[in-house]
């Protein structure tokens, strides 16, 4: 017997050490992962890269590019405007949305679900218009317009103030949740000592928040440096990096100058990405298992001041968004104010018309259903192969990429990317298809980070139960793992579908005739002086997110008291 | 299940053949060698981290031995996927499927074997009577107690009627009084089956109470392999000793064939003949094999003592001995007649035996802290 085996073990296949067709399955998974994220981010981007080193003709020129951009007062300018809007849009972003968040979170204020939702609406709607609203309300012919002194909205003022609308929410959101767990034990030790109000908010409350708040900031910061439609709408005179590549590119059709505007755009995005990911892994956790959950107690003058607060604001994002549908249906602004739906004839102002909306509809859904396939099934291969290290931490640092990448960037990487003549892809370019996957790889980051979330998150021996039972893996992830985790998929795919449905900065290089989004015919429209036909195209893309968004919310809740019964006890 | 024709009587059903298993440069397992007849229940007994469960898992298939064999059933399944081993298996966290049903969870193996749905349903019920859950097909997980989710994932192990039953530490997530209910009742549903099991456990109590034979692993290696009664009572190495159960241990010098030199005090004992005079031994004694009663002064193995500290353990009392005025030397447990009749309390002076033959002599070691 000892004879025999030592005879198999010299004998044994080295190749198939313990695989099954599941490991099989799963190993190829991975690679057509790793292989995936390689055609539509990393070498498309690689791409972008080389040709910032080329001239026009194709040769090699080192950095003349580079030298050029820097040696040209008008170009380099961009940059310390685009720095300045960025950084004072985030001075003004972080107090407010954290006192918001405050007022939401640690006080007994009346109203909370209200202007929970109302700070959050924003997010379904395309920047762009915040910034058509700012144009009623204080351009030329502003309904508010000698509030300005003279001052005009066309230019650093009104990006600022489109800027800090568009990004409250998303600011927001984070502070939301670096402020939704507390442990009321260290509030009730600190009032034990005899701390004042001002000493436990600074030594208990703001640390248990501090990472919440700086990567609020930097999400801010990233946001506004890559933003491309506000600046577009209402920037006026005044250059920002993201409009140089649009003039650069579509303008002057000075590609290489282009992609060097790109290199320098995703400069700042990935210095400040890369700093979140740095603070962000130094976070441990505050709240440990037995902490005992904070439960705000009503103190009224407080509440009072908070409520007043939030009224504000809120009301300043009611007003922006109740300006742009107003504007919408008004006949003719400011002379003519009886309110009409003509404006929504889009056909009359830009040739493609309603059939814009449906291809932007057609866009998100694709890039919704696909998305989330491709992402959920993605982070399930990452968690769940064994082997194969090396090709899942590239997929996985690749995964994390596309957060950094502003959207005009990889737009841009795409064109030349998908041209290229050795490019056997190249057939996708000017499809939906391109549109489709230009969207879920920009909006990758998130929706794998759901995903993972979700997953790490499951009993880790599941598979090894499924293995036991001679029961296939992907019975078990139809029957098991996705069910579980059906919220996230919800979760997934809605905020890959607004942001579909939202977007401009990515798509602005790729569209085709046959492929106009709705987005990009609000930057047309506005561009050809048919700003009330802007504004009710971005009122019909938020009335769509927001429909969405609600029919989500109303199906998450059903889920949860129907289907997923089993969560109760 | 198991191929009988290839199982003779003196082939073991579990072969194990010079293991090893590395993690980058730290070895979990090193040439580990083992045998397990069928229908025995083995349990692998060691701290954490000692390889227990890397053992465990190999043998699953579950995570590949770097090196070594392993034979089931008379088959060489070293390089077989998890999935195409005979076994089944239950983890510490039950790892039951939340959002399907009891039976669900139970049939979720015989649903894929293509098996008539009344087929699944009359063995799901066999399997939830045997477990004593007839009550609870319908019920989610979330529903149940975790004493009953554990039997719940022993019916699904047994679904498929492995001929290899794999429990890695089931009992460790529940308390004290659940835990001693399910022993006996694992212990009873293996031998109303006869299925070979092999169960991890870090809890001495567990492995001595329910197992055929104990596996005492340590730092990737096996320490010993015998029936409870010779683990504890003849431990193979200071380490068993210490790890199973309770042992005063005693440092020593060898004084002469068969006897040893503790402080002042000689004692006679089963010693290698071989042990050179003045060479360094380790002495165990179980604190009950510390004899207290019935003492005579000058017999062997006996010397005065005094009582420095009394637990009270309930049955018993756990009393602290210093010889010559130290510290605490060693521990004797005392039954509470004992305690009564010679009114031990702190300050007593007592006669104490160590009997010779229950006087075990290692080499010097260093024991568990």
């Amino acid at each position: 017997m000892t004879q025999s085996g030592v005879v198999q073990a010299t004998g044994a296949p080295p190749g198939r050490r313990g695989l099954d067709r599941d490991d099989l399955l799963m190993r190829l998974g991975v690679c057509l992962l790793a292989g995936w994220l390689l055609l539509t981010l990393a070498l498309p981007l690689w791409w972008l890269l080389s040709k910032s080193f080329h001239n026009h003709n194709g040769e090699f020129v080192g950095l003349a590019n580079y030298a050029q951009y820097f040696s040209t007062p008008a170009l380099f300018a961009s940059v310390w405007n685009s720095l300045f809007i960025a950084v004072l849009t985030t001075a003004i972003v972080l107090p407010l949305a954290f006192v918001y968040a405050y007022a939401l979170q640690r006080s007994c204020m009346r109203g909370k679900g209200l202007f929970r939702a109302l700070a959050l609406i924003p997010i379904l709607a395309p920047s762009l218009l915040p910034a058509i609203s700012m144009i009623y309300l204080f351009g030329n012919q502003g309904l508010l317009k000698e509030w300005m002194f003279g001052v005009s909205v066309y230019g650093p003022f009104g990006i600022v103030v489109s800027q800090v609308f568009y990004c409250f929410p998303h600011a927001l959101m984070i502070l939301i949740a670096a402020l939704a767990m507390a442990d009321a034990r260290l509030y009730e030790a600190a009032d034990a000592l005899g701390a004042s109000k001002l000493r436990v908010f600074l030594t208990v409350t703001l640390p248990g928040a501090k990472y919440g708040v700086i990567s609020a900031g930097f999400v801010v910061f990233t946001l506004v440096i890559t933003d491309f439609g506000i600046a577009k709408v209402i920037g006026g005179r005044f250059n920002v990096l993201a409009t140089d590549i649009f003039k650069q590119v579509i303008g002057q059709q000075n590609f290489e100058m282009g992609a060097v505007v790109g290199f320098v755009l995703l400069f700042p995005a990935v210095l400040a990405f890369a700093a979140d990911r740095i603070i962000q892994r130094r976070q441990v956790a505050l709240l440990s298992a037995r902490a005992v959950p904070l439960v705000p107690k009503p103190v009224p003058r407080r509440d009072t001041v908070l409520l007043l607060f939030c009224t504000l604001v809120g009301g300043m994002v009611f007003v922006l968004l109740a300006m742009a549908v107003w504007a919408s249906l008004v006949t003719r602004w400011p002379y003519n104010l009886t309110l009409t739906l003509h404006n929504y004839a889009f056909g009359e102002f830009d040739t493609d018309g309603w059939t814009a909306y449906g291809n932007s509809l057609k866009l998100a859904g694709w890039t919704a259903v696909i998305g989330t396939l491709v992402v959920f099934v993605g982070a399930y291969l990452l968690e769940k192969t064994r082997a194969f290290a090396a090709v899942r931490a590239l997929a996985q640092f690749m995964a994390m990429l596309p957060m950094a990448v502003p959207g005009l960037v990889l737009g841009l990487a795409y064109i030349f990317f998908f041209n290229a003549r050795e490019n056997p892809f190249g057939f996708i370019y000017g499809t939906m298809a391109i549109l489709v996957v230009n969207s879920l790889t920009h909006f990758y980051t998130v929706s794998h980070l759901t995903a993972t979330t979700a997953l790490k998150q499951l009993d880790h021996e599941f598979e090894a139960v499924s293995a036991s039972l001679k029961v296939s893996l992907l019975r078990t992830l139809a029957r098991v793992t996705v069910p579980i985790c059906l919220p996230a998929v919800l979760d997934i795919s809605i905020y890959l579908f607004v942001n579909a449905m939202t977007t401009v900065s990515a798509v602005i290089f790729l569209y085709s005739t046959d492929t106009k989004l709705a987005s990009i015919t609000i930057v047309n429209m506005d561009e050809a002086g048919f700003t009330a036909a802007a504004a009710a195209m971005a009122v019909a893309i938020v009335a769509t997110s927001a429909s969405v968004k609600l029919a989500h919310v109303l199906l998450t809740r059903r889920l949860a008291r129907g289907a997923q019964a089993w969560r109760q006890r | 299940m198991t191929d009988t024709a290839l199982n003779t009587p003196n082939q073991p059903y579990l072969r194990i053949d010079r293991l090893s298993k590395r993690f980058g440069t730290f070895a979990a397992l090193k040439e580990v060698s083992l045998e397990v007849p069928q229908g025995e229940f083995v349990c692998f007994l060691g701290p954490s981290g000692c390889g227990k469960t890397t053992l465990l898992r190999a043998i699953a298939g579950l995570d590949m031995q770097s090196s070594g064999r392993i034979f089931q059933a008379g088959r060489d399944i070293s390089n077989l996927p998890a999935s195409e081993r005979d076994f089944g298996i239950v983890f510490q966290s039950y790892a039951l499927f939340p959002n399907l049903t009891v039976q669900a969870n139970v049939g979720y193996g015989l649903v894929s074997r293509g098996l008539a749905k009344s087929e699944i349903a009359v063995r799901v019920a066999e399997l939830l009577k045997l477990v004593d859950l007839a009550d609870s097909g319908p019920k989610y997980p979330a529903q149940l107690s975790g004493g009953q989710q554990q039997r719940v994932a022993l019916a699904r192990a047994l679904a498929l009627s492995p001929g290899l039953l794999l429990l890695d530490e089931p009992l460790s997530a529940l308390d004290a009084r659940v835990r001693a209910y399910l022993r006996t009742e694992i212990r009873r549903l293996h031998q109303r089956l006869g299925v070979t099991t092999i169960m991890v456990t870090h809890d001495q109590e567990e492995a001595l109470t329910m197992a055929d034979r104990i596996v005492v692993m340590n730092e990737g290696v096996i320490e010993q392999v015998g029936t409870p009664l010779d683990v504890y009572r003849q431990p193979a190495s200071a380490f068993v000793a210490d790890f199973v159960g309770t042992t005063n241990f005693l440092n020593a010098r060898v004084s002469g064939p068969g006897r040893v030199r503790f402080g002042d005090i000689e004692l006679a004992c089963e010693l290698d003949p071989d042990a050179a005079p003045g060479s360094p031994v380790t002495l165990a004694v179980r604190p009950e094999d510390a004899v207290v009663r019935n003492t005579v002064a000058g017999s062997a193995n006996t010397f005065g003592a005094r009582v420095c500290g009394i637990e009270f353990l309930g049955s018993f009392c756990r009393v602290g001995l210093s010889i010559n005025g130290a510290a605490p030397a060693l521990v004797a447990d005392c039954s509470i007649n004992a305690v009564r009749d010679l009114a031990i309390a702190e300050g007593v002076e007592l006669l104490v035996s160590l009997p010779p033959e229950r006087l075990r002599v290692f080499a010097p070691a260093k024991p568990r802290p």
